[in-house]
């Protein structure tokens, strides 16, 4: 199934309908111009999350938002109307945790994440807690495009490399510029425990990584008690050295952002709850693929969980005679259980798509999630309001009510069904016509100048402006 | 009324789950064994009562009580659990921490690996308790920590509650990286002499002196009332210093040449702290006196010497030659294979320097638990110890030796029986999971080749089966569905790790 979309062109006859219509967008021309704003899906079924279904209703979108939600609510005026006949309208799911938008750069990672070796915590190693995701977002990965497409609208982008990479950011899947795209650009600070010195640098073991982190967390917490005393006694007070690291991180933990720690074994997961008490930071746990076997202890921590997607697999090229531990079996066999167990104890968790590069994967991955017990709804939950709750922004995202951003997926069918497409995306109520590839041209055969607007041209799901 | 009671609680204990209901009553009574308690001699067809995990009575008259659940230990003998005084299993990662010359900021209870099944292995060589020790990169290497082999607890669950916290010292070959060069490019590390290794862990102390003057200084002024005053810096590094100092950690020295380790008392010394003891101490038996003197311990190896430089003067008899002058000599394994037969090796101290059974057996038993200062917890058989325990087919100084049980609080964490039972569940288990794992794979494969098959009979679809993320646009991969349309970038890793 190849999906593709595109903003529809509007023809030029619709914008001229009448006057009430064109005062009605208040959309400032920016970009392509004179976008509609108003829509409504009707006769559909929905599926708001946070409430029960509505077999057959509408949804209004208003300037970017929700407007109503209903089975019989009031469709304005200024509104094009698509027929949701046959269709279901999601909210549009959430990847907890991705790097899309950001560079695929593997070597500028690795370089950040070796550095010049180091000799002790002061020097920082592999530290970039200013490098915020939002600042560096590339809006021409195409792989935004294929997320969108499957019905993502928002995503925890995160920076890689290093022990502190930077700050992630919550991004909608959509916007003419970088920062159209971002909802929350310091959303959390990311860790990784991979040690980065290489036995001649420090630090070149877990335990040191860990030693690391703490130490950096104390001069965090001790920039913040004494920046406050010098300012208001400044000449009382040697004056403070700045450390750029320490600046950073002591304005994201006073802002209360997330701190995700990397737990992927039940061995990381418990040491990870042990390391957010001692360490009094807003953990979120990412990884969480073992959580099957310390779901109780997860939920005893009230930590949420973002629960990696690509499932462990036998390594590819692995050696066929290489003995397989029981341990290593059991682990494959039984962690796409783990969201199961998790809704079973009551952990708040969500999903991401960590090393999956295809949308289509992350569908198959949740499909073997619920094929291990994980409730369809439950999964949906965690793709949606859960994660949107867990990223602080349940008020503002995951669901279908009046007031949260519009962010929608309307499928053809059961979002978890293989066999189910997206046909409308909208992303802060932006109209996105997903439509299914045109047949290719045979060979020999010329393809029109314009093969793509005419692809476009086939979608048929508008009614047209109402009234 | 005095019934009553009785009976409710007898219907209380009899309501509870069984699991529950053992554990509560958790009386077990091991009867007829020879017993070694190491603190006073050896008890012939003894019984041996534990109640709440610890040992409630020892004797030869003893009957096993009504609740007690039963362990016929008949021809059998029962020892103190084994101590290993120098250990490096259950750790999640490096044991290193090998960048800077001060690593003191690492700590091993921070990457306890519960599921490391080294920790199965020692319980069946009859090991209870373990001191997991940082290795010996630096002159001042991690924080160290004393575990019982509490197998199939988590991580919290292994530290010996009580047991001071340690640190790894080390002196001579591996701290100045002797045998591990530098590779080209990479500013070789000091210290790269054994003067530099002294000059390196002076140096810590006097920061670490200066770092709690500093805090001593802050925390007057502050209880005096003084307003407006920033703390000094916390540092991870120098905090077990300081604690060293103050007496709230040991100091586990590596340690090979008698140079050295007289220098390492010095050094102690003038910094006003005890090294606790001295590890593998090769040469120990040239200075014995004086490490009796000081305090220290000496946990050595049984007959291991000339594997590098600094071991050529080791020898066999270094274990009962220290004994002799009054150092408290432990055997470690050093290895999580040989700490499976440290019995073995603590009977090599009586062929090697005819230590008697009872002072050999003391190597892994009692002399370790006083070097780790739980010497009033484990360490013998003792009414009010805990009950860890090994029961050995035979005296467990001879080479026919076999663990049948080994107990650690009065539970049985290996039963020879019970593992020799569960092997052919575990295999069945192993290979139902590989056939499993098979049987998915050929399926996708299967999946696969249909996919291709039914995109290849399609006349416009291209040849070239392979994804070329990067370079092909979206819209020119096939609609078949599957497989091949990779048209997103492939090698995104995402927040995965």
């Amino acid at each position: 199934m190849k999906l593709r979309s595109r903003r529809r062109p509007i023809p030029l006859l619709l914008l001229a309908v009448s006057a009430a219509v064109l005062i009605g967008w208040t959309y400032t021309a920016r970009g392509e111009g004179g976008e509609p704003r108003y829509f409504a899906v009707k006769n559909a079924r929905i599926v708001p999350v946070s409430g029960p279904v509505i077999e057959n209703g509408t949804v209004v979108i208003a300037k970017g938002l929700i407007q109503s939600v209903g089975a019989d609510v009031a469709i304005p005026p200024e509104a094009w109307v698509i027929d949701g006949k046959g269709l279901t309208v999601y909210p549009g799911l959430i990847d907890a945790g991705t790097n899309l938008g950001l560079a695929q750069d593997d070597d500028a990672a690795k370089k950040r994440a070796a550095g010049p070796a180091a000799s002790g915590p002061e020097d920082r190693p592999a530290t970039t807690p200013w490098r915020v995701a939002a600042d560096e977002l590339k809006t021409d990965d195409k792989r935004i495009e294929s997320w969108r497409n499957a019905g993502f609208t928002t995503a925890l982008t995160v920076p890689e490399g290093g022990i502190f990479p930077g700050q992630a950011t919550v991004i909608d899947l959509a916007g003419d510029r970088p920062g159209d795209y971002v909802v929350r650009p310091r959303a959390s600070v990311p860790l990784s425990f991979k040690p980065v010195g290489g036995f001649f640098g420090f630090p070149d073991s877990l335990m040191g990584t860990i030693a690391y982190v703490r130490q950096v967390l104390d001069d965090t917490a001790w920039y913040t008690q004494a920046e406050p005393i010098y300012q208001a006694n400044p000449t009382k007070t040697e004056r403070l050295p700045y450390d750029r690291s320490e600046f950073i991180l002591s304005r994201a933990l006073q802002n209360n952002e997330l701190v995700l720690l990397p737990a992927n074994n039940s061995i990381q997961l418990v040491r990870a709850i042990r390391l957010a008490g001692e360490w009094k930071i807003r953990a979120v746990l990412y990884g969480g693929q073992q959580g099957y076997d310390v779901a109780a202890a997860l939920a005893a921590s009230k930590i949420p969980v973002l629960v990696n997607l690509k499932w462990p697999e036998r390594a590819k090229d692995g050696d066929p005679d290489a003995e397989q531990t029981l341990r290593e079996l059991r682990f494959r066999d039984r962690a796409p259980g783990t969201p199961a167990a998790l809704a079973k104890a009551g952990v708040k968790f969500a999903f991401y798509s960590g090393g999956l590069t295809e949308p289509k994967d992350i569908f198959k991955s949740l499909k073997r999630a619920t094929e291990a017990g994980l409730a369809p709804d439950a999964a949906l939950r965690a793709m949606t309001l859960d994660a949107a709750d867990i990223l602080g922004l349940s008020d503002r995202l995951g669901s279908i009510a009046p007031g949260k951003i519009a962010n929608l997926v309307v499928t053809d069918g059961d979002i978890f069904n293989e066999k189910t497409k997206a046909k409308h995306v909208f992303v802060d109520g932006r109209w996105f016509v997903i439509h299914e590839e045109a047949p290719l041209e045979k060979p020999g055969e010329k393809k029109s100048a314009d093969g793509e607007a005419a692809a476009a041209g086939q979608a048929h799901h508008v009614e047209g402006v109402g009234r | 009324m005095k019934r009553a009671i009785l009976f409710a609680a007898l219907l209380a204990t009899a309501l509870l789950p069984r699991a529950a209901r053992a554990q509560n009553s958790g009386a077990i009574f091991i009867q007829n064994a020879t017993i070694l308690t190491v603190t006073h001699g050896n008890i012939e067809h003894g019984g041996i009562l534990i109640r709440d995990g610890k040992i409630a009575a020892v004797g030869a008259d003893l009957k096993a009580p009504a609740d007690a659940t039963v362990i016929d230990a008949t021809g059998q003998f029962v020892m103190p659990g084994i101590i290993d005084c120098h250990s490096h299993i259950a750790v999640d990662g490096s044991v290193n921490e090998a960048g800077p010359a001060v690593s003191s900021m690492a700590n091993i209870a921070d990457v306890l690996n519960p599921n490391d099944i080294d920790i199965y292995r020692d319980l069946a060589g009859g090991v209870t308790t373990a001191n997991i020790l940082h290795g010996s990169a630096n002159p001042i290497g991690g924080q160290t920590v004393v575990i019982k082999l509490r197998w199939g607890k988590p991580a919290s669950e292994l530290p010996f509650q009580g047991a001071l916290p340690g640190i790894k010292f080390a002196l001579g070959e591996n701290p100045k990286h002797s045998n591990f060069p530098t590779p080209p490019g990479v500013t070789p590390r000091y210290p790269g002499t054994r003067l530099g290794v002294e000059e390196v862990i002076r140096q810590a102390f006097i920061e670490a002196r200066e770092y709690k003057k500093q805090w001593d200084d802050y925390n007057q002024r502050k209880s005096a009332g003084e307003q407006n005053l920033i703390p000094p810096r916390r540092d991870v590094r120098l905090d077990p210093l300081v604690e060293v100092m103050e007496g709230k950690r040991y100091v586990h020295a590596h340690c090979y040449r008698a140079d050295e380790i007289l220098m390492l008392i010095r050094v102690a010394n003038e910094f006003g702290f005890k090294v606790r003891t001295f590890q593998h101490v090769l040469e120990g038996y040239k200075i014995a006196d004086e490490i009796a003197a000081s305090g220290a311990g000496g946990s050595t190896f049984s007959d291991w010497w000339a594997y590098k430089m600094e071991a050529f003067d080791a020898i066999p008899y270094n274990a009962a030659l220290m004994n002799e002058r009054g150092v408290i000599v432990s055997v470690n394994s050093d290895d999580a294979q040989e700490a499976r037969q440290l019995n073995q090796e603590a009977a090599k101290s009586m062929k090697n320097g005819g230590l008697s059974a009872n002072d050999a057996l003391k190597l892994i038993t009692l002399n370790p638990a006083i070097q780790l200062g739980i010497d009033a917890r484990a360490g013998s058989i003792d009414v009010g110890k805990d009950a860890d325990l090994a029961i050995y087919n035979h005296d467990p100084l001879s080479v026919y030796a076999v663990v049948q049980k080994t107990l650690i609080d009065g539970q049985v964490y290996f039963d020879r029986q019970r593992d020799l039972a569960e092997r052919a569940a575990l295999a069945t288990e192993k290979q139902s999971l590989l056939d499993k794992e098979k049987k998915a794979a050929e399926e996708k494969k299967a999946e696969e080749k249909k996919a291709d098959e039914k995109s290849e009979k399609k006349p416009d679809t291209k040849p070239d089966k392979k994804p070329s993320p990067k370079k092909k646009p979206p819209q020119d991969a096939s609609n078949s569905g599957n497989a091949n349309n990779a048209s997103v970038a492939t090698g995104a890793t995402g927040a995965a790790r």
